[in-house]
């Protein structure tokens, strides 16, 4: 199915500033993502890992340091890039099927050949016969899976993905948690998952990258060796908890949390 | 069609009162005339009524096809381009304000008194709204969808053309049911000041001859005339933009 090999990722010594006044949102990240692998990045909101994901992106320009993908520095956004967004950003006057072949579209690809490619996602997410809906007539959750599904349609050797499941109920966001791992083990892209949940984070990833807030630092990488596939239940394991609660004593230290007022 | 109805029967009773007050008070004809007397000189000049009517309704698309043409073609370099949107545009806006039907005249003097001017002056009076409702419309795009269109590459061309103007079609609908109804006034106005044809014509000249039953009929079909061309707008923007929210809710007219 994946044709392509997955892509590896070099951050070295990545600082981003914004502005006049020079409000720095990265400072000295240094990462390396090996291909296949998926990262989750966690942290506060404003901790600057969504710049970070914009950087790999090529969405915004280092101030300082570089992203390479694959050995090729990123200045614009890499070929092959799939993307989800919090807000799914689907185009609503595309039906489902519609949605889904925009990456074909933009690249005047084979909209036929993709089309196979498109009912294979939508029934992977149990989307099938939603194919002519149209995005408003789908629930978050629905509208989620088809983003997902748009940013996999063509083959990408990288997944990139912004707070996916943030906007989700949390019931909504632990089935999506075990349908983005099912399609993982399917096709094993390069992921880096943007989140703020810790379980979330140690759940879907291979590793989790812990960031301070203001400026945006790499506190701590944590490898999470737990079996695939996870289940559910997995999150009440001793194992599960201990990575849990140290990433919670992690922001502790940061004075993030606070048990006494 | 219930909706329908009932605006047919408000419109029913609203000409019934009518004719029962100017009979009851005795209004004179030059004054008011009754409906009755409006339908039946209506109805005994019918053809030449439409004749009229053709003109103008020709006059008004005419000046409504410029507009929307040249004005979304303003609307894509004022947004394509930070110079044009910091000059022309806000020269567009400040223009906007200034009372267009004074310039009439000057069509005249410049183009004659055929149909051009006419047109001309509903093209000037429409193109405002269109001009101002695709840009806005044109920069509606969430800023997620513009990154995402980055993301896959996307030159502007083709960002313009399948994420932008999509995006801008439920504002530039909007913008035309504007439009529609100021082409209808700009013909008029371009017919009051000089012609030989059109509504705007026909009330001029049976004001001369202190014929308000006449006014009255030319008024009535030019109400008419809006209400279909207005309806025939939503009815395209039901067949072009039927993902849109604004097509889930009732139209008034269907």
């Amino acid at each position: 199915m994946s044709a392509r090999a997955a892509a590896g990722i070099e951050v070295r010594g990545l600082r981003k500033t914004f502005g006049e006044a020079g409000v720095t949102a990265l400072e000295a990240v240094d990462l390396s993502i090996a291909p296949r692998q998926f990262v989750s990045v966690l942290g506060p909101s404003g901790c600057g890992k969504s710049t970070l994901l914009r950087c790999i992106a090529g969405l915004e320009v280092p101030s300082g340091g570089s992203v390479t993908v694959n050995g090729a520095t990123v200045i614009a956004p890499p070929e092959g890039l799939g993307m989800v967004f919090q807000r799914d950003a689907l185009l609503e006057w595309r039906s489902v099927a519609d949605n889904l072949l925009l990456p074909v579209d933009f690249r005047r690809g084979d909209r036929k050949q993709a089309r196979a490619r498109a009912a294979e996602l939508l029934a992977l997410t149990g989307l099938q016969g939603f194919e002519n809906t149209y995005p408003a007539q789908l629930s978050g959750g629905m509208r989620q899976r088809v983003a997902l599904c748009r940013a996999l349609v063509d083959d990408p050797v990288l997944l990139l993905m912004d707070e996916p499941f943030g906007a989700l109920d949390a019931l909504t966001r632990d089935q999506m948690n075990i349908e983005l791992q099912r399609m993982w083990l399917a096709e094993h892209k390069t992921v880096v998952f943007v989140t703020h949940s810790i379980t979330e984070a140690i759940f879907l990833g291979d590793r989790v990258v812990v960031f301070t807030p203001r400026p945006g630092r790499i506190a701590e990488v944590i490898d999470i060796d737990l079996p695939r596939p996870r289940r559910l239940a997995l999150r009440a394991s001793e194992k599960f908890v201990s990575y849990a609660s140290h990433i919670r004593s992690l922001f502790e230290d940061m004075g993030l949390l606070k048990e006494d007022a | 069609m219930k909706g329908g109805f009932t605006a047919l029967a408000v419109l029913a009773s609203i000409f019934a009162g009518w004719e029962i007050a100017v009979r009851a008070f005795a209004v004179k004809p030059v004054i008011l005339p009754p409906p009755s007397a409006i339908f039946v000189a209506l109805g005994a000049d019918f053809g030449w009524y439409l004749n009229h009517a053709w003109y103008t309704l020709i006059v008004t698309l005419g000046g409504f096809a410029l507009a929307v043409v040249f004005g979304v073609l303003l609307a894509v370099l004022i947004v394509e381009s930070r110079l044009l949107e910091k000059t022309i545009y806000a020269l567009i806006v400040g223009l906007n304000s200034v009372p267009k039907v004074a310039v009439a005249p000057l069509f005249v003097i410049w183009l004659g008194t055929g149909a051009e001017p006419k047109i001309a002056i509903g093209f000037l009076i429409a193109v405002f709204a269109i001009v101002i409702d695709t840009v806005l419309g044109l920069k509606s795009v969430p800023p997620d969808i513009l990154d995402l269109a980055k993301s896959l590459r996307g030159g502007r061309l083709a960002t313009l053309w399948r994420i932008r103007f999509p995006c801008a079609l439920p504002s530039l609908f909007a913008g035309m049911k504007v439009a529609i109804s100021l082409a209808l006034v700009g013909a008029i106005v371009g017919e009051f000041v000089s012609s030989q044809r059109g509504l705007g014509y026909v009330i001029l000249s049976a004001q001369g001859t202190f014929d308000t039953a006449r006014v009255f009929a030319a008024i009535m079909v030019l109400g008419v005339m809006g209400m279909a061309l207005f309806w025939l707008i939503a009815l395209a923007e039901r067949l072009v933009i039927p993902w849109h929210v604004s097509q889930k809710q009732y139209i008034p007219t269907a």
